[in-house]
């Protein structure tokens, strides 16, 4: 399924988990240093409402004065949990990608204010900087470094599996339980 | 070329070119993996991810991670000479983007910009034995922070998973590790794991493993029983690749075992996710020629 940026809330609400979903339109960069930043009451130049939101530090080159996307996969998200919940309402948020999965707390601000959590593969920084077609700007470059700074991105295709939905659903939640079972099995 | 232009090439190549014993382990992975599932789905991602980095000689993951050294050099060759020499290599490859501005000060939070800094990147040099050609032998991990931070270490016994000081309290510890590292750490994974030694040379050595190829049997028949046992039952507990259920969690387990201190019984576990950026080169005496290359 595609889903274009902005993504009215009912479509977020739509969304399960296992479903495959292609991303087209804005992605906003986001990780440590932001989700801290916000927390801490900071206020980001740019306005997120409707957004998607990418736990992600990319390599980026600057080449004849234009921003290119070297590489480009998502980050590890479980360091964010503390904060995700809240991040999400204050900025508005409707989809967040990243890697690993988040706990309850974030689930259940996933459920509360109409966001999902979208898994996009480890690692495959080449795959997924292929779908980004655009580096539209930066920010807070200076004070976070170029991992940690909020990148403007303008993707199409953007590949991603639903692993927490907006019903309270995790697939993390499940596969973790039974594996923990599994292993006091063969123990 | 100069002894920073190789190591340069050695920096490249290990962000962008995956080593074959991994990468072919991975292909046999998809081969076997339930079809038309997310598994399928994430593997055939890194298939395409391997191809395409190399490809295009561009990172195959954008965290280019801990930049580690392991030199065995013959005995009079300058460690500092070589360290600064490696030094502007890091820095010349992260201005190309082969590597991602990565060394951040703790304090301050700034970012050097160009991977140097305090503690970074680290060196482990050794002397190479009587018998080794007059040549250097240089290998190089990038090591991930999302595999780094679910490394794990246990001091046994450990009541909370039920392991006492012997090989099963080992197994129970290393098992515990996977299960907590799913999905964090990028799976399917390879661990490599030290059992004794103290808090720091524990992890030192365990991060050692990881130089050991894929596909090699541990000469200690214990440890080499332990290291199959680790997989197969790993890949029992459906955690799968990117932790989406399936059904290759690990590709391997390389352990070894040091001496530790009577008090002391630590079973140190290092994660490296699917990306292994590991390469070597050996390199003539002078630094100026790569006579061959590893992995």
């Amino acid at each position: 399924m595609e889903l274009k940026t902005p993504i009215p809330e009912a479509t977020i609400r739509s969304l399960k988990v296992g479903d495959l979903v292609e991303i087209t339109g804005l992605l906003f960069t986001g990780r440590d240093a932001v989700h801290k930043f916000i927390h801490d009451g900071g206020t980001l130049p740019v306005d997120m409402r409707g957004a998607v939101l990418y736990h992600c530090g990319p390599v980026m080159l600057k080449e004849a004065g234009a921003w290119k996307c070297v590489a480009a996969g998502p980050t590890t998200s479980a360091r964010e949990e503390p904060y995700q919940a809240g991040v999400i309402e204050k900025l508005g948020l409707r989809a967040v990608i990243g890697k690993g999965g988040m706990g309850d707390k974030t689930l259940e601000g996933c459920r509360k204010s109409g966001c999902v959590y979208l898994h996009a593969v480890g690692g495959a920084a080449q795959v997924l900087a292929e779908r980004i077609k655009k580096v539209r700007n930066v920010h807070m470059l200076e004070q976070f470094g170029s991992p940690e700074a909020v990148w403007e991105l303008e993707v199409e295709k953007f590949p991603c599996v639903v692993t927490m939905d907006s019903h309270g659903n995790s697939l993390h939640k499940d596969i973790f339980a039974k594996s923990k079972a599994a292993l006091a099995e063969l123990l | 070329m100069s002894l920073k232009d190789n190591l340069l090439e050695l920096i490249r190549r290990a962000s962008v070119e995956m080593p074959d014993d991994v990468s072919q382990s991975l292909l046999r992975a998809l081969r076997e993996e339930e079809k038309k599932t997310t598994a399928e789905f994430a593997l055939q991602t890194i298939r395409a991810n391997m191809e395409l980095a190399a490809k295009k000689s561009y990172p195959i993951c954008q965290d280019t991670g801990s930049i580690l050294f392991y030199v065995h050099a013959p005995a009079g060759c300058d460690h500092l000479a070589f360290e600064d020499a490696a030094r502007a290599a890091v820095a010349e490859a992260t201005a190309k983007g082969f590597l991602r501005q990565n060394s951040v000060d703790s304090l301050t939070g700034k970012n050097s910009g160009n991977n140097l800094g305090p503690g970074t990147p680290t060196f482990h040099f050794a002397q190479s034995g009587a018998g080794f050609q007059p040549a250097i032998d240089v290998r190089l991990i990038l090591k991930g922070g999302g595999c780094e931070n679910v490394g794990a270490q246990y001091s046994l016994p450990d009541s909370h998973i039920s392991a006492d000081r012997d090989l099963a309290g080992c197994r129970r510890a290393i098992l515990d590790a996977v299960l907590q590292a799913q999905g964090k750490g990028c799976g399917p994974g390879i661990l490599g794991v030290c059992i004794g030694g103290d808090r720091a040379t524990g992890y030192g050595f365990s991060k050692e493993q990881f130089l050991r190829p894929l596909d090699d049997r541990n000469p200690v028949p214990e440890l080499d029983a332990l290291e199959q046992e680790i997989v197969a039952t790993a890949n029992k507990l459906g955690i799968g690749p990117m932790g989406f259920g399936g059904k290759t969690t690990l590709l391997g387990c390389k352990i070894c075992a040091v001496n530790r201190l009577p008090a002391s019984y630590f079973v140190s576990i290092s994660y490296m996710c699917w990306a292994f950026r590991r390469r070597g080169i050996v390199l003539s005496a002078d630094g100026g020629k790569i006579e061959k290359w590893l992995y």
